[in-house]
């Protein structure tokens, strides 16, 4: 059973979105670190670097397989998590805390999935 | 395609396992974490559920010439109680599957094949040993196969008090097989335990009568609990197996791939008077043009199986990985590949293409990770 905060917002890739001061904090779901195995090793989109809605924009990957990272809005990375690079088996322990991914800066307010329509989704 | 279940899929639920579909079969690929259980079998114990993989049996007055033909080794020099790693060729000498034959006396042989080839292999032996005075029968859907693999696999059989082996196990040496008795409830069920494994380490594969398997997976997790026995699923042993640079049907080993292209030449005995397959590699003595290798690369990016090998001068490709990962006990990426033979030279560099980064690499000898034997 994968626990799915209702206070985040979730896109179909497994990302999860929080609005958080005047970013968004992004990271993947419980389900998708779930699936991946051991997280061993993640790449972060560049400081700085624009990104697209639905882009690939790094990769994190376990010892069987390789999962991307999708940037789940259009706008400028302003920072990434240099803690699940160090251990990148944070996002196995700690997906919605310690493990997050990186924050963009969007003008954008996108259209996610909540919390019981994600729910739905992973058929939990 | 609805997957099959072993005898012990209930057991497995209620550890917790996440299943895979692995050749037909809902398999455990991990109970608790990859790694952690990767390390339990480098370090204490690991126990597997490999009811998938076929159990077939050769018997019959002629079992052993019969094999002698149907395979790629001798197994007519196998005594009671050993066992030979082989291959089952086609007409062209590529490999069917590999597997490893297990002599309980010299007319019956336990041969364990690969889960996914048990159909082809089964009707392969049962044609080639048509001439001969032996039949081929399979066990498969009968045997529950258990391994616990680690160093110390074998304080973990000691310590179950329910298993009787014929031979004590210090005594039994590696590739040796001895017959047992499991006594649950006052009831004696026989079996056969294996020092074998596929995992680099010390370990026992043991073979059960389906009905029992359930109880004989209880009674090693109990006499597991003073040793770190973890349950290990499938994630965890493909690592392993990477780590001691052992071939996987599917990556290494094709219907395409000459035993020679895969280091397997050593199980080929081209002296034998025939064998399915001899005859290709008479016609074809040269070398073939390509061979595996193994690579170990830079950062901790692995390359998959399927990534292109490149030259670093002419950013040619001159090969493809077979199997790779972040080595859990090593610590750094490392593949096997096959490529052209060129390239085939320790110390070689060479570039993998990890979804289009070339990320260098090095040729260096096979396994990539060896124990260390008291």
């Amino acid at each position: 059973m994968s626990d799915v905060p209702s206070h985040l917002r979730y896109t179909s890739d497994h990302e999860w979105v929080l609005a958080d001061g005047d970013s968004l904090k992004i990271g993947i779901t419980r389900y998708a670190a779930d699936a991946l195995g051991d997280v061993v090793y993640v790449d972060h989109p560049a400081v700085g670097s624009s990104v697209q809605a639905g882009a690939i924009v790094g990769e994190v990957e376990s010892t069987k397989s390789v999962g991307e990272i999708f940037s789940p809005v259009t706008g400028t990375v302003v920072e990434t998590n240099q803690a699940v690079v160090d251990d990148p088996e944070l996002i196995n322990r700690d997906p919605y805390g310690e493990g997050w991914l990186f924050r963009v800066d969007t003008p954008d307010s996108p259209d996610l999935m909540d919390a019981d329509a994600y729910t739905a989704l992973i058929g939990q | 395609m609805t997957s099959r279940h072993t005898p012990l899929h209930q057991i497995h639920e209620q550890a917790g396992a996440s299943f895979t579909d692995f050749s037909g079969w809902s398999m455990p690929v991990r109970y608790s974490s990859d790694l952690a259980e990767h390390h339990a079998v480098r370090t204490t114990a690991g126990l597997f559920d490999l009811s998938h993989m076929a159990e077939i049996r050769v018997v019959g007055r002629e079992a052993a010439a019969a094999l002698d033909y149907a395979l790629s080794g001798r197994l007519s020099v196998l005594e009671n109680g050993e066992a030979k790693y082989s291959l089952i060729l086609n007409d062209r000498a590529g490999i069917i599957d590999d597997l490893v034959v297990y002599c309980l006396a010299q007319d019956d042989y336990l041969i364990v094949a690969n889960a996914g080839n048990r159909d082809e292999v089964v009707a392969e032996l049962t044609a080639r040993v048509d001439r001969f005075d032996a039949s081929v029968r399979d066990d498969t859907d009968q045997t529950v196969m258990v391994a616990v693999q680690g160093p110390v696999a074998r304080e973990v059989l000691d310590a179950a008090p329910e298993l009787h082996p014929d031979t004590e196990l210090s005594d039994l040496g590696y590739y040796r097989i001895t017959s047992a008795v499991f006594r649950a409830e006052s009831v004696d069920t026989p079996l056969w335990v294996a020092r074998t494994g596929y995992t680099g380490e010390d370990g026992f594969e043991l073979y059960i009568d389906k009905d029992h398997g359930a109880a004989l997976w209880q009674a090693l997790v109990a006499a597991g609990v003073d040793y770190d026995l973890q349950l290990c699923g499938l994630a965890a042993r493909d690592t392993l197996r990477l780590e001691a640079g052992m071939a996987l049907y599917g990556n290494e080993l094709h219907p395409t791939t000459k035993p020679a292209e895969a280091r397997l030449a050593r199980v080929v005995d081209k002296e034998k008077d025939d064998f399915v397959g001899k005859a290709w590699l008479v016609e074809h003595p040269e070398p073939s043009t390509r061979i595996l290798v193994g690579l170990v690369a830079e950062g901790r990016r692995a390359a998959r199986a399927g990534y292109p090998v490149v030259d670093p001068g002419t950013m040619d490709v001159v090969g493809q990985v077979t199997s790779g990962a972040l080595s859990p006990t090593l610590g750094y990426p490392i593949a096997m590949a096959m490529v052209e033979r060129d390239y085939k030279d320790l110390d070689t560099e060479l570039h993998l293409d990890v979804r289009g980064q070339m990320v260098p690499a090095r040729v260096v000898a096979l396994p990539f990770y060896r124990r260390r034997k008291d």
